[in-house]
């Protein structure tokens, strides 16, 4: 068997009710992977975008393809080779720590404190999914209470 | 045009030019029932089971190639319709299901009879609508018979909300269909035919891998001039049967799991599978690694995502077959030598002379392989064969003379015991002057026996041969063959009298042991041209031969089996 490699898809679908649930449907009743999923509007127009994370063989990644583009509402199916792709993460740490010690670390990763709050600090980064790793491990030491991650958004180069 | 929602569905079905519709009633499809009452251009058929209705609609499809409409209601009505829309999905059967749904208000609070019911059919349906507003429903219903039709055919199943089947708003069904998002290639790329055909042209044993996709696209004409111009020989799926007369001399049976020997050696020595709307489904193919291990593959599909799926296609083409035959049929008149594959021939008839397609007659007991010849014999052409699933649907697909593309309706992919009966019905609604028989088994004809009701009312004269072997045949073969003859579950000695049963709906019943008695009550059934059971006790443990175990490779075939 080939080796299941990480990949990243974009979805454009028109933007009407239950699509995305057509969309993870095929997903899960298929068998394939879903690392990340975001989805949102495409800014004035009756799609919408979706950012698939995934892992398959080639033959999977054919398939996945084809069946995404076999469902209706799609309009089309990108397999990335070449691009820029970008996460966001929101950390939440304890007031007590080091703010500026935070906010260094944070411009390392493209982003910033977002919000300073009596008892917490939030910490935003944009940045590759991979660095969005080295970030979320290099903050460990500032004990964070909660993070979010967006997901990846993509766009071929 | 302002009407009601109601009054829509019954426009709609007129301009779709829909004769028959299969259905059941209930609470919140009422409205358009009430609409259905007041008209006189479709005939709606009562089945007794929201399954047996969509299954009918099923059997109408497949044997009309128009598509099947069923009507249910909400919440049970359209649970019990779900095995017959998977069904559909499965062997690409055009249809739409319409359902009704509790009102928009109480949608999500858990009101009576309330069930999602398109969350259910998302996965099994080719596409599926929960309709909001009235005024969506011309569009709606236009692109559900547009889809159910188009590409690769499939059920398309639309549910609407009890107000909005209330609701008036306007009518207007000229527009025609736009999907953007949705348009089947049907041409297929000329350069990659003109590359197939010179595939062939060079192949030494090129072999024809028919599928149910001919039958779909009604290239079974295509098809048969195509095999006869090149003299390429060829094997049929189960789907596929029909598509070359039985006694067409290029046709080597059927393959797969209980295909012939010829068939199934055949597919393991070409050099070229010619794949034609058939997708390679792990009965045909058994181990993959080992499928038609040094050949090549022209895959021609309707569908881009059954090509290559399973095995890797050389010569993908994705269109549809009427129009690629068409093509390959021009491309060969000049470049095809049929000479060329004498030898292969020779091989295949040495194949066929080896081990054919046979079974032992027994002095005391019939055979159920004789059964289904027999009727072959004496109806032929001028019956249509609809069978359940199970035993008696293999030796029929291996033994019954079929002459003719949609003459075989059956339940492939999904194999869906308690198909046979409904869509027998639904056949004999689609082509009346033909005799409907449905071959089935002890333990497929007790699921949807009901339909002898709706068979008897509508009179529907279905002849249900049950080859009656006391047993779940085929699990009682696979305890037999793998489970150290443990039949666990799958001794159905205990029976209904099948006779008495008929006879209480209002049918007909033969009980037969002899061939006599079998000629006897199929030509008394037919003169009669009723609703008949006839229950012919076959021998008990007969098995299904040849046979590839499940995983197995193609060549490595049981070709008999002696009980001990």
């Amino acid at each position: 068997m080939e080796e299941a490699a990480r990949r990243v898809i974009s979805v454009i679908v028109i933007n009407e009710a239950s699509v995305l649930s057509r969309i993870t449907d095929l997903f899960s009743g298929r068998g394939y992977n879903i690392t990340s999923l975001t989805v949102a509007p495409i800014p004035e127009s009756r799609y919408s975008r979706l950012t698939i994370v995934t892992s398959g063989s080639v033959r999977v990644m054919e398939q996945i393809t084809k069946q995404l583009h076999k469902l209706i509402p799609v309009l089309k199916v990108i397999e990335h080779a070449d691009l820029v792709e970008k996460e966001m993460a929101l950390v939440k740490f304890p007031i007590s720590e080091n703010l500026s010690d935070i906010s260094t670390l944070c411009s390392a990763y493209n982003g910033n404190i977002v919000n300073v709050s009596e008892e917490v600090i939030i910490a935003m980064v944009a940045d590759e999914p991979k660095r969005v790793d080295y970030f979320l491990s290099a903050v460990k030491r500032f004990h964070p209470k909660e993070i979010v991650r967006s997901g990846a958004v993509a766009l071929e180069r | 045009m302002q009407i009601s929602g109601a009054q829509m569905v019954i426009e709609a079905l007129i301009a779709e030019n829909v004769d028959t519709i299969f259905g059941y009633p209930g609470g919140a499809i009422m409205n358009v029932y009430d609409e259905i009452y007041k008209q006189n251009s479709f005939k709606h058929i009562l089945a007794r089971h929201e399954q047996a209705a969509v299954h009918a609609a099923e059997g109408y499809a497949k044997a009309s190639g128009k598509v099947g409409v069923a009507m249910i209601t909400s919440g049970p009505g359209f649970t019990n319709a779900v095995t017959g829309l998977a069904d559909a999905y499965m062997d690409s059967v055009p249809m739409v299901v319409i359902s009704g749904q509790v009102p928009m208000s109480l949608i999500g609070t858990d009101a009576f009879q309330e069930i999602d019911a398109v969350g259910i059919s998302r996965s099994c349906t080719k596409h599926n609508y929960l309709v909001t507003d009235a005024a969506d429903l011309p569009r709606i219903l236009k692109e559900a018979f547009y889809i159910a039709r188009t590409g690769r055919p499939g059920p398309v199943h639309v549910d609407i909300p009890k107000d909005v089947t209330a609701q008036i708003a306007t009518f207007d069904y000229s527009k025609p269909v736009e999907l953007e998002t949705y348009k089947p290639n049907i041409n297929g790329n000329l350069r990659q035919i003109k590359k197939a055909m010179e595939a062939i042209a060079e192949a030494k044993r090129p072999l024809f891998y028919l599928g149910g996709g001919i039958i779909n696209s009604n290239a079974g004409e295509e098809i048969r001039k195509l095999v006869q111009m090149t003299g390429i020989p060829a094997v049929e799926t189960l789907m596929a049967r029909g598509t070359l007369r039985f006694d067409d001399p290029l046709l080597i049976s059927m393959l797969g799991m209980h295909g012939s020997y010829a068939a199934n050696m055949a597919m393991s020595e070409t050099d070229l599978v010619i794949g034609l709307g058939a997708r390679f489904d792990d009965r045909v193919t058994g181990k993959l690694s080992e499928f038609a291990k040094n050949a090549k593959v022209i895959h021609v599909d309707i569908d881009p995502a059954s090509i290559s799926k399973l095995v890797n296609a050389d010569f993908p083409i994705v269109g549809d077959l009427k129009n690629v035959a068409t093509s390959m049929i021009e491309i060969a008149k000049t470049t095809i030598d049929k000479e060329r594959y004498t030898p292969w021939l020779d091989t295949i008839a040495n194949f066929n002379k080896l081990h054919p397609l046979s079974y032992k007659e027994d002095t005391v007991e019939l055979k159920p392989q004789w059964i289904i010849q027999r009727v072959g014999e004496l109806l032929g052409d001028d019956a249509n064969i609809s069978t359940d699933v199970g035993q008696h649907q293999m030796w029929t697909a291996q033994f019954y003379p079929f002459s003719r593309p949609r003459q075989w309706i059956t339940s492939g992919g999904l194999g869906t015991m308690g198909f046979g009966f409904p869509a027998a019905m639904g056949v004999k609604v689609a082509d009346p002057s033909r005799v409907s028989i449905n071959f089935t088994g002890d333990g497929s004809i007790l699921m949807n026996v009901q339909e002898l009701m709706t068979t008897v009312e509508y009179k529907l004269p279905v002849i249900n041969i049950i080859l009656n072997n006391n047993y779940l045949g085929m699990v009682r073969q696979w305890q037999t063959l793998f489970y150290n003859k443990r039949h666990s579950s799958t001794d159905l000695s205990i029976q209904p009298d099948f006779v008495k049963l008929a006879e209480a709906f209002g049918g007909i019943g033969y009980r037969v042991g002899t061939k006599e008695e079998f000629d006897a009550a199929l030509k008394d059934a037919v003169e009669k041209n009723v609703v008949a059971f006839i229950d012919v006790k076959v021998h008990r443990l007969e098995n299904v031969m040849p046979m590839v175990p499940a995983g197995g490779s193609l060549f490595n075939m049981m070709l008999e089996y002696k009980e001990k």
